[in-house]
Parts: structure tokens; C-alpha cells; sequence
């Protein structure tokens, strides 16, 4: 008989292990639901993990979708590290785009240097701005923070179509839902000419370092994982919670705002309706796969931009539903909370004689 | 009183009686129960007579929570047989104890709060019991009336003290007509007057036949009232003895073995200064079901240990987060730190001025598990290992590992976590590292609350050295014992008020026990006049 | 305004409410037990979409009901499993699902997208129907808006006058006392999830067959969270439930009144009242920390795992 046994102390093996175990297991899962829709699982497999690394032109194409992924998720580490359950990047995210492309609009024909670090700090601000007011009711009236969270994603998302469509549109579009082109002077620089990769992929991992020597070395990161790990003791210490829970929301917010600003200040160049395939939403699961650990959301946003832009390959050759990304990171989640419980416990095989003395 | 004496015989010889009367209510043989690391109970055999009541004595650690939870079905041993009036049995869980007559009264009690007394009483009911009794209510009160138990069936729990509290969980077992009530550790949350009323009623019961497991590790109740004795230590059974024949003093002796030292007689010290001073605190309680400060005023001087005794649920809490900053509600002048208004100011503002803070919790509030040491110890000492915001981590491992070795705290090392330390080896740890900052001021609560006598001597040694070098203590406490033990002064708080304060040598254990259940409130409407020392 | 308008509008929001008060009355049940599930718009999405796909395949309505209900309850089983079993967290595993059930609805829905099916035709009762004004408003509905009444009733009889309802709220105060006495913790709130998985469905199920009646991507838009809000307005309470599920109804079909009432506001603006009211009313009921504390199942959200009783 196979029995779980609780470890004696939680197993640092496996709090490594358990996402390449997830990762694994999700890959079975998917063969097998390709197996029955009678589509060959090799080739997808293939086309989801290997094809997106395998030329330059599919690599800087991952490395556009990589980076908003990574900047949300080090926001998102830090705060759900603090127990903080920010779900709002998705919604800070778009208002960061929101903000910045009005910024940009006022650039259109100039080629003033500081036209683009005006759009990126309006970003910036527009996605703390987002960040603030749900932080500000959580701390001034105790409201639940997920679900204020989620709601200014809805509403985020309402506010960006009535740009789209009202005062942001470009007055000469012919009426469609897009602003104007953003003038060069405001669009982030590209890393070679091969791609639309740009320098907020940099950005992304000099970020993603600096809140891991946070995390690690400050006092102000320790005080972030004792509020995360116990809150009870952070309080019985005295560690300011207001003051704490500002600094994560607002750089979590930051980081998101950053992330929008610069996919319309980057490969897309414009403001149009559908900035995000749910960035913000995928980023709660790279943060979850990086252990919650900055430089593991560098690892694992890796993961998910190959699974998005295999997800892209996969649609275009084999006809499978893009939607399929959707599924594999929810998925993909699964098994990794699953996997996480033998960080706890393992499986034991006893044998009879152990109690007879 | 015959049947009582019977009883005793019958301990004395165990194997000659089962031959010739009716089986024992209940055998254990062989009972084992492991949890990961820590064998719990290896291999216990014991034995329980018709209306016997039977102390089950061990340290904290010593496996006797773990063996009556696998009698009432709680927790499912590994090995071994119990058998119940003469028949083998298997209890996998307590509805099959309580239909076997088997009622337990836990200590941390299970008792629904937003439930009223007679709900969580039917909670415990299976169908049939339900369906036979025809007015629960009713029966409640009569049963009430019976054993003078005081039990209101329509309150609800939340509005309820700790003793009455304990009360309807006995109802509960009555309502079930227990043959045998198990209860752990009743007497530490009650006051002396109310234990002895605990006592006449146990007392009652075992008259009417009904076997009684008392578990305790305070030894003059168990030579008071139990008939015969079962000692465990770390998981075995060590001894059995008729408690009426032995002493106090030689059941501790078979509990932990030899005591090099005896953790007894201190000199009691007077101090000078006033280091805090609480005025007039009156505080709401920030928790539902919480207790309201009232009015409260005392001083803290410096070099005397200042001792609060109360059951539990009185406003110890809340008087403990309004002084260390925890709960920073209160008015700015309502607490002096050396004059320093400081009622306002948070936890980590006070202990810049000086305070320390030992609290109940060690483990999730006092320690955060699964940090190491060297973690813990930033946790609250922070004082010269930051610098400009970086933690100096190679300072703080090596101070800690100074600190483990100067309180003597077993563990690998300072990376070890919190939650791998055993609760003495944590509270001594803790006591260090709030002793290390070298405080004005330390408040204390249940220092010695489930630890070893060897920890608890310990941790009562660093108290009186901190006090010695000059600090004040605000030690707050459910043991009286250690109270007298260790406090200059005392007092008791009951519902949100404090009593006078009072030097020990000027009171006794029935005194405080009286103020414990509130009677100087009656005496004066402004309670906390203080008591000039 | 006439009477007529004000007549319609109360039937749509009736209409529109329904969906929220089937899905609020399954996660007040999963709360009551002490167990948070953020998954609820991932299970209404696959209610949705599996109701929609059994329909369009079989051509009935009901078994599409049937369909959604039992998709919502294998849905809660894999959240049941994960929290209950493995100790998962229970906010995770909640979004886990929610982003699962969005991916998967999508992907096997991808093929019936914008098809339409035949869905339930009102059933006018006689005599209550007639009642004036309340009578058009509450009884010439569809026969699922009825099974929401009968839902809400039972649903409160069932949590405040019986045995059952006793001991879902013991495991949800307490779930430590309650397994020391002997409830079996994680069977009653496997029950207690798993109603909820079956309500989230059926709520899928009156979205796609209902309501639209087709399959759209994404189609609840959110409502599953504003289920979670819902509850928490509700101070737990059935009666509460039914209203704010209403009153959320009204929110949803305001740019309809207004409209009717001859504003012009920007429809995307008009789009977010409901969510904006959702904080709004979060903002007014939570700000008492006290009262919601006191409210609240004690247990909410916290893990029990029986194997560590020590």
C-alpha cells in the first residue's frame, strides 16, 4: 500500500523540481488531447515548444511576447509574496497603454528626444494610477482586494474601447477603432533590425534583477515575506502593513503600466482594442511557475512566451484554436499546485513490520 | 464513598479483580501511534474500573493528548487494541465513540461560537439519540439542575465565559449518558473556585459508576480527587501509582525523572522607578466576541515583575496589543513609556523606545515557521544589522548563532527553521532574542505555556536576570503557580477590568483566585485603584 | 416613464439577475462550508459552453441543463480535489480554474460560435400572472427563472432550518471542533463545493441557452466575480442574495433605461456600471471591518488538513 506521509521538513528539492514536473505533466496532458482530436501531438509539440525558438525571426517574436509577460509577473511575485492578491495587472496593464498612447498622441508629428521618456513615465504613472485606487480602498475601507482588482480589469478594459473609440481615434482612420500611428520619436527602440523586439525586453530583466536583490537582501524585501509568510508575526514585529502594501501595489502597478506602455510604444506602434491576449491573466501563472521568484519569473516567462507564439504557429498550421494557450496555462497551474504538494508530504511504502516490536 | 474505596482496591490489584467481577470499562493494549518524526505513544497499555477516576500524568510532549484523541477516535493509531467492557473494539471516529458511551471534554474546546448552546449540543447527537430525547432543551435543563451545572440552552456560546463554556461541554457528554468522560487538562483554564466546583461534579458522576480520564499535569488535583494514576513519559508508560499514597513532589519525580534543580522559592524584589505607566485605558475590542478594556491603570517599575493573573478570554490580549503596539488604537497619553506618551505609536515606534514582547503564540506569531533563526531573530531585532536599507546577513547569522549557544536553544544551527525547534527550545529562543535587546521594558505572556520543566526553569531563570539587571516585567499568565512563583506584584483582570495591584507576599492563591472571577468588581465601581506596594 | 416601461425593466432585470443568483446561491453554500472558490467564472463558462454544445447536438434544451450541470460539478471536483486533497491554496487553485475554464470553453467552443439554438419559452402562469404589475414581472418567465425561486427557497430552508444547515456552518466556523466531534470535515465540503460547481453550471447553462441563447467566447463576462461581491453584499443571506442578485441585474441593463429614458452616453462607458457598482457596493459594505468580520465564515479560506491534528 502506498501511504503520504507528511515530510519532517518541507523538501527544497522539490520546490525546484515541481514545475519542470508540471511543465512535464501538462505536456503529457496535451499529447494525449491532441492524440483524440486526431492531430499528430509530435508536430504540435513541436510547433508549441521547439518551432519558436528554432529562427531568429520567431525568437525576437517571443522575446515581444516575454516581455510584458515578465514585467506583470515581477510585480505580481512581489505582491503575492506580501499576500497581497493583486489579480489587476491585466487591467493596469491597459490603462498603462491607455495613458501612455495619450501622451504619444500629442507627439504624433514631433521629434522631441523627450517624447518618448514622457510616454513611458505617463505609462508608467497611468498603470500605478490603476494599481492606487483599488489599494487605497483595501486600505481605507477593507475591501477585498481581488475582487476590486478584477473589476478595474473589466473596467480598464471599457475605458481603453471608449478611447479606441471616442476621443483617442484618429480623426482621419475612417471612423475604425484605432488612434492615430505613433510618431517615431515615440516608439521604443528595436534590438536588430531582424524583429520587432525592442528594448523593453532589457528593461523587463534589469527590473526583474533588481526586485530579486530587493527580495533578498533588503530589509524592506524581508518584511515582504514575513507579511507573505505570516502575517500575524509581521504585525507582532511592527512592519508598517500600509506602508508596505503602497510599495508593492505601486511597483507591481509601475511594472504593468511599463509592460502596456511599451507594446503600444512598440511592436504595435498605435492604441487599437486588443493590446493584450491576457498578459496580466498569464502573468499570475508565470509568477506561480517562477516560484515567486523574480528571476524564476525570468525562467518561466520564457516558458510562456514559447507556449504564446507556438500557440500562434500551431493556429496557423495545424488549424488548432489559439484558445488552446488559454487551456495548457490553467492546466499547467493545476499541476503545479498539484506537484507543490509533495513539497510537503511524500509517498511512502510501508512495510507491516515497522510497528511490531 | 464505599464504591469509591472499592475502586481503589481494585487499582491496587488490577489482575486479581477482572478475574472475579465485571470487565474493566476499558483496556488498552499496546497502543502506538507515530506522526512523521516523533513517536507519540509506543506501545501503551492501561486499564480503566467502573467509576474510577484515573489521572493520566505526563509532561507536555509526553504523548497523553495523543492517546485519549485515539480513544475517542480522533486520531487513528498505528497499532495496537482497545477494548471496551470486555470486547474488542475499533473507534475510527467519535460519533463510534460516543455511541460506544465514551464523552470527551477537549482543552481547546470544541464548541461552535455563532451557535447556541443547545445547536452545538445536537450537533453531537446522532439520529437516534435525537430522535429518543423529545425536548432537547428540556433535558438541557434538567440535567442542568441535576449536576448544578448552570447551563442555558437558548444562549449562545460567543456570549459565554471560558468556565461555562466548559461546562456545556460536559452537558454535552451528560446529554449522551457517558460511561466514560475523558478531559484534558480541564482545570488550567478555570479559577480555584471553579475547579472545585469542576471537582463536586466529577465527583457526582464517578458515584453514579461513571469511569473518569483526567489528564492534568497539576499534581495536588490529581492527589485530590483520582483514585489511581497513569504516567507517561515521551510516549511510554512509565509508572502507575494510587495518587492518595504518593506526593506531589514524588509524582513530579516519576513525570520527568530526576530534577537536578528545583525551580522554586526566589527572593521577591521591590523596585523604585515607574517605567510605564497605563492611565485610565479604556479600549473596544477590535475582534468580534473580544473583551473591552475598562478603565484600566497600573505602573510597571523597573526591577519588579509585575504579574496579571485571569482565565482566559478576559482581556489579556487586548491589554497585551494596547501596550505593545500591536493594537495602537488607544489615546496617545492613556500609556507611558518613561513619560513618553506612547499609547498611539506601532508595535515597531515602541520597541525603538525600549519594549519587548514574548507572545502567547510562538510559532506563527512570536516566530514565522518556515524562517530560519537568523530570520527570526530579524524579525524584531533589527538594530544594527541594517544599513542603509541592506540587511548585514553575515552579521545577524553570527549574532544568532551567539544567541543559540548563550540560552542553550537545541538546534542545527541558525539556519534551522522555526518550525523544526520543539516548543521549549522556540520560547527560549524567543525569550533571547527579546532579552538580547536588552529591553526597558517586557511584556510576557504564558511564557511557559506547553513547554518541558527543564525549558520552563530555564525560561523562569532569564526573567528573574532581566528583572535583577533592572528591567520591568509585565508578566501575564493562567498559572497561578508561576505567578507566585515569580511575580513581585499581582494582579487579576476579569471581563476588560483589572483588580487592585498587590504585593505577593500580601495575598494568597484564594484571594486572586476570588478577584479572577471578578469579585473586586462589585467592590468598587472604578476598579484598578492601585494598591500602594 | 410609463408604467409599461417600468414593467419591462423589472422583468429584465428579473431576466438578467437570474444567472447571478443561481451562481451566488452555489458559492454562498461552498462559502458557508469555509471554502473560497475564485473559480466560479471558469466553471460558468464551461457550464455555457458544454449546455450549449449538448443542445445544438441533441436538439434538447433540457439536457443541455443536464450537460452544464454536470460539467459545473467535474469542474468543482478538480478544485475540491486540489484544495481539499493536496492543500492546495485556495486562491490559486480558485484563478487556476477560472483561467482553465476560459481557455477550455474557447477551445472547444470554437466551432459553434455565433450557432444559435432553441431555448426555453416562457410558461405564463395562470392566476399569478395576473396580479397586476407583479404578476408580468415575476410569472411570465421562463422555466428556469421559476427553478431560481424554488432554488433560493430551498436553499434557504436548507442552511437555516435544518440539521445539514447546522453542520455547514460548524465546519465553516470551526472546522478543527467540528472533525474532533466527529463531522466529516472534507466530505461536507466536497458536498458543499460540488453544489456550487452544479449551480455555477446551471448558470452557464441559462447564459447560453437562455439569455443570448449562443455561444460566445468569454460570454460571462465577469459575472462569476461579481457572484463572489454578491455574496459578500449578502452578509451570507439568501434573502440579500436574491435582491442584490436583482438590483446587479438592474445595474446590467441600465444603459437600456437610460437609453429609454433618451440619454446618450457612449455604450462602452454605460458597459462598466455594473462593475463599477460591483466596487462601489463592496466600498459601502466592507468598510465596516467589524460587521464583516462577524458576518464572515470564520474558517473562510483557510485550509484544514486533517492528517496534521496533532
Amino acid at each position: 500500500m502506498i501511504q503520504v506521509t507528511a515530510r519532517i521538513e518541507p523538501s527544497k528539492l522539490m520546490t525546484f523540481a515541481s514545475p519542470l514536473l508540471a511543465i512535464f505533466l501538462t505536456l503529457i496532458f496535451g499529447s494525449i488531447l491532441f492524440s483524440l482530436l486526431d492531430k499528430d501531438p509530435l508536430q504540435a509539440m513541436h510547433l508549441l515548444l521547439i518551432a519558436p525558438l528554432s529562427d531568429a525571426y520567431n525568437f525576437s517574436e517571443m522575446l515581444v511576447k516575454m516581455g510584458p509577460l515578465l514585467l506583470c509577473a515581477v510585480g505580481l511575485s512581489l505582491c503575492y509574496r506580501a499576500n497581497l492578491w493583486n489579480i489587476g495587472a491585466e487591467g493596469q496593464l491597459l490603462i498603462g497603454a491607455l495613458g501612455g498612447s495619450a501622451m504619444a498622441l500629442q507627439f504624433v508629428d514631433s521629434e522631441a528626444w523627450f517624447a518618448l521618456p514622457l510616454t513611458l513615465i505617463a505609462g508608467i504613472l497611468s498603470g500605478m494610477l490603476w494599481a492606487a485606487i483599488p489599494t487605497f480602498l483595501k486600505l481605507k475601507f477593507n475591501s477585498n482586494l481581488i475582487l476590486t482588482t478584477i473589476m478595474f480589469n473589466y473596467i480598464a478594459l471599457y475605458l481603453l474601447l471608449w478611447g479606441v473609440h471616442g476621443p483617442l481615434r484618429d480623426p482621419d482612420g475612417f471612423g475604425f477603432p484605432e488612434s492615430a500611428i505613433f510618431s517615431d520619436a515615440t516608439i521604443l527602440p528595436l534590438l536588430n533590425e531582424d524583429g520587432r523586439a525592442h528594448i523593453g525586453i532589457i528593461f523587463a530583466i534589469l527590473l526583474a534583477i533588481f526586485a530579486a536583490f530587493v527580495l533578498a537582501k533588503s530589509h524592506l524585501g524581508f518584511q515582504i515575506k514575513v507579511f507573505g509568510a505570516d502575517e500575524p508575526a509581521a504585525r507582532y514585529a511592527g512592519f508598517n502593513q500600509t506602508k508596505l502594501t503602497w510599495a508593492v501595489m505601486l511597483f507591481a502597478g509601475a511594472l504593468a503600466g511599463l509592460a502596456g506602455v511599451s507594446e503600444v510604444a512598440g511592436p504595435i506602434g498605435q492604441l487599437v482594442p486588443g493590446i493584450s491576449p491576457g498578459y496580466g491573466y498569464s502573468a499570475i501563472i508565470v509568477a506561480y511557475l517562477g516560484r515567486l521568484h523574480p528571476l524564476g519569473a525570468l525562467l518561466s516567462a520564457t516558458f510562456m512566451a514559447v507556449l504564446y507564439m507556438g500557440g500562434d504557429l500551431a493556429q496557423i498550421e495545424m488549424g488548432i484554436p489559439i484558445a488552446v494557450v488559454g487551456m495548457f496555462q490553467g492546466v499547467l497551474l493545476f499541476f503545479l499546485l498539484a506537484c507543490d504538494f509533495f513539497i510537503h508530504y511524500r509517498l511512502t511504502f510501508p512495510s507491516n513490520s515497522q510497528y511490531q516490536n | 464513598m464505599s464504591q469509591v474505596s472499592r475502586d481503589v482496591i481494585v487499582i491496587e490489584t488490577p489482575n486479581l479483580t477482572r478475574k472475579e467481577s465485571a470487565p474493566p470499562r476499558l483496556t488498552l493494549k499496546n497502543i502506538t501511534k507515530e506522526y512523521p518524526g516523533c513517536l507519540a505513544n509506543d506501545n501503551i497499555s492501561m486499564s480503566l474500573e467502573n467509576g474510577e477516576i484515573h489521572a493520566l500524568l505526563g509532561e507536555n510532549g509526553a504523548g497523553k493528548s495523543t492517546l485519549v484523541k485515539a480513544i475517542y477516535g480522533v486520531v487513528a493509531p498505528n497499532a495496537g487494541e482497545l477494548i471496551w467492557e470486555g470486547s474488542s473494539v475499533k473507534i475510527s471516529n467519535p460519533a463510534n465513540a460516543r455511541d460506544l458511551g465514551i464523552g470527551m471534554v477537549f482543552q481547546h474546546f470544541s464548541l461552535f461560537e455563532t451557535l447556541s448552546v443547545s445547536q452545538n449540543i445536537e450537533l453531537c447527537l446522532s439520529k437516534e439519540q435525537l430522535a429518543s430525547i423529545p425536548d432537547l432543551s428540556q433535558r438541557i435543563s434538567q440535567l442542568s439542575e441535576q449536576y448544578g451545572l448552570n447551563v442555558d440552552p437558548d444562549k449562545y456560546v460567543h456570549s459565554l465565559s471560558i468556565g461555562e463554556r466548559q461546562r456545556v461541554e460536559i452537558m454535552r457528554c451528560l446529554v449522551q449518558s457517558v460511561k466514560l468522560l475523558i478531559l484534558d487538562e480541564p482545570t488550567s483554564v478555570l479559577t480555584p473556585q471553579e475547579v472545585a466546583g469542576l471537582f463536586v461534579v466529577l465527583k457526582q458522576l464517578s458515584k453514579e459508576g461513571c469511569s473518569i480520564l483526567f489528564i492534568s499535569h497539576k499534581l495536588h488535583e490529581v492527589t485530590e480527587i483520582c483514585q489511581s494514576a497513569t504516567i507517561l513519559r515521551a510516549g511510554k508508560v512509565v509508572d502507575t501509582c494510587n495518587p492518595k499514597e504518593e506526593t506531589p513532589a514524588s509524582l513530579a519525580k516519576m513525570m520527568v525523572g530526576d530534577l537536578a534543580e528545583q525551580d522554586a522559592g526566589y527572593t521577591k524584589k521591590t523596585g523604585d522607578k515607574v517605567c510605564l505607566e497605563v492611565i485610565n485605558l479604556s479600549l473596544s475590542s477590535a475582534q468580534p466576541f473580544g473583551t473591552q478594556l475598562k478603565n484600566i491603570q497600573f505602573d510597571l517599575v523597573a526591577g519588579e515583575i509585575l504579574g496579571i493573573a485571569g482565565v482566559a478570554g478576559n482581556g489579556q490580549e487586548e491589554l497585551m496589543s494596547a501596550i505593545s503596539g500591536e493594537d495602537s488604537r488607544a489615546a496617545p497619553d492613556m500609556i507611558k513609556l518613561n513619560q513618553v506618551p506612547i499609547g498611539d505609536l506601532g508595535a515597531g515606534k515602541r520597541r525603538q523606545l525600549g519594549m519587548a514582547y514574548v507572545p502567547e503564540e510562538r510559532l506563527g506569531r512570536g516566530a514565522v515557521p518556515d524562517m530560519s533563526l537568523s530570520e527570526n531573530t530579524l524579525l524584531t531585532h533589527s538594530k544594527g544589522f541594517i544599513h542603509k536599507g541592506i540587511v548585514d546577513w553575515k552579521g545577524l547569522k553570527s549574532y544568532t548563532s551567539q544567541l543559540i549557544d548563550s540560552f542553550k536553544v537545541k538546534c542545527h544551527g541558525e539556519f534551522s527553521e522555526a518550525q523544526s525547534l520543539s516548543g521549549g527550545n522556540l520560547q527560549k529562543f524567543i525569550m533571547g532574542r527579546e532579552i538580547g535587546q536588552s529591553p526597558k521594558v517586557l511584556i510576557c505572556a504564558h511564557p511557559t505555556w506547553g513547554v518541558d520543566v527543564g525549558a520552563a526553569l530555564a525560561i523562569h531563570q532569564a526573567l528573574l536576570k532581566l528583572r535583577d539587571e533592572g528591567a520591568a516585567i509585565l508578566l501575564v499568565s493562567e498559572d497561578i503557580d508561576e505567578l507566585f512563583l515569580l511575580a513581585d506584584r499581582m494582579a487579576a483582570v476579569c471581563d476588560g477590568f483589572l483588580s487592585p495591584v498587590i504585593r505577593c507576599e500580601d495575598t494568597n492563591i484564594d484571594q486572586i483566585g476570588q478577584w479572577m472571577a471578578g469579585t473586586f468588581i462589585s467592590e468598587t465601581d472604578t476598579p484598578s485603584k492601585e494598591a500602594s506596594a | 416613464m410609463d408604467i409599461d416601461f417600468i414593467t419591462q425593466i423589472l422583468f429584465a432585470a428579473i431576466k438578467t439577475g437570474t444567472p447571478l443568483l443561481f451562481i451566488a446561491l452555489g458559492e454562498v453554500i461552498c462559502e458557508k462550508s469555509g471554502v473560497l472558490n475564485l473559480g466560479q467564472e471558469g466553471m460558468m463558462l464551461m457550464g455555457a459552453v458544454v449546455g450549449f454544445l449538448a443542445a445544438y447536438t441533441t436538439g434538447s434544451a433540457g439536457l443541455g441543463i443536464f450537460g452544464a450541470i454536470f460539467m459545473g460539478m467535474i469542474m468543482s471536483l478538480i478544485f475540491a480535489f486540489l484544495v481539499l486533497h493536496l492543500g492546495a491554496n485556495q486562491v490559486a487553485t480558485g484563478l487556476a480554474l477560472t483561467i482553465f475554464g476560459t481557455g477550455l470553453s474557447a477551445f472547444v467552443g470554437a466551432d459553434v460560435v455565433g450557432q444559435t439554438v432553441q431555448g426555453f419559452q416562457p410558461i405564463i402562469i395562470p392566476l399569478l400572472s395576473d396580479i397586476p404589475l407583479l404578476g408580468k414581472i415575476l410569472f411570465t418567465h421562463d422555466l428556469l427563472v421559476y427553478v431560481s425561486f424554488a432554488m433560493a427557497g430551498s436553499v434557504a430552508y436548507v442552511a437555516n432550518r435544518t440539521r445539514t444547515g447546522l453542520v455547514l456552518k460548524a465546519v465553516g466556523e470551526n472546522p478543527h471542533a467540528a472533525n474532533a466531534i466527529g463531522i466529516k470535515v472534507l466530505r461536507v465540503r466536497y458536498c458543499a463545493i460540488m453544489f456550487g460547481g452544479a449551480m455555477a453550471g446551471l448558470s452557464g447553462a441559462y447564459m447560453s441557452l437562455v439569455y443570448t441563447p449562443m455561444w460566445i467566447e468569454n460570454m460571462s463576462s465577469g459575472r462569476g466575480w461579481i457572484a463572489l461581491a454578491l455574496v459578500v453584499f449578502a452578509s451570507w443571506r439568501i434573502g440579500n442574495i436574491m435582491l442584490g442578485a436583482y438590483l446587479f441585474g438592474l445595474a446590467s441593463i441600465m444603459h437600456l433605461v437610460l437609453q429609454g429614458m433618451g440619454w446618450s452616453i457612449s455604450p462602452n462607458l454605460l458597459a462598466m456600471l455594473p462593475y463599477v457598482a460591483t466596487v462601489l457596493v463592496m466600498v459601502i459594505i466592507s468598510a465596516d471591518k467589524f460587521k464583516e468580520k462577524l458576518l464572515a465564515p470564520r474558517s473562510l479560506g483557510k485550509p484544514f488538513d486533517p492528517r496534521q491534528m496533532a
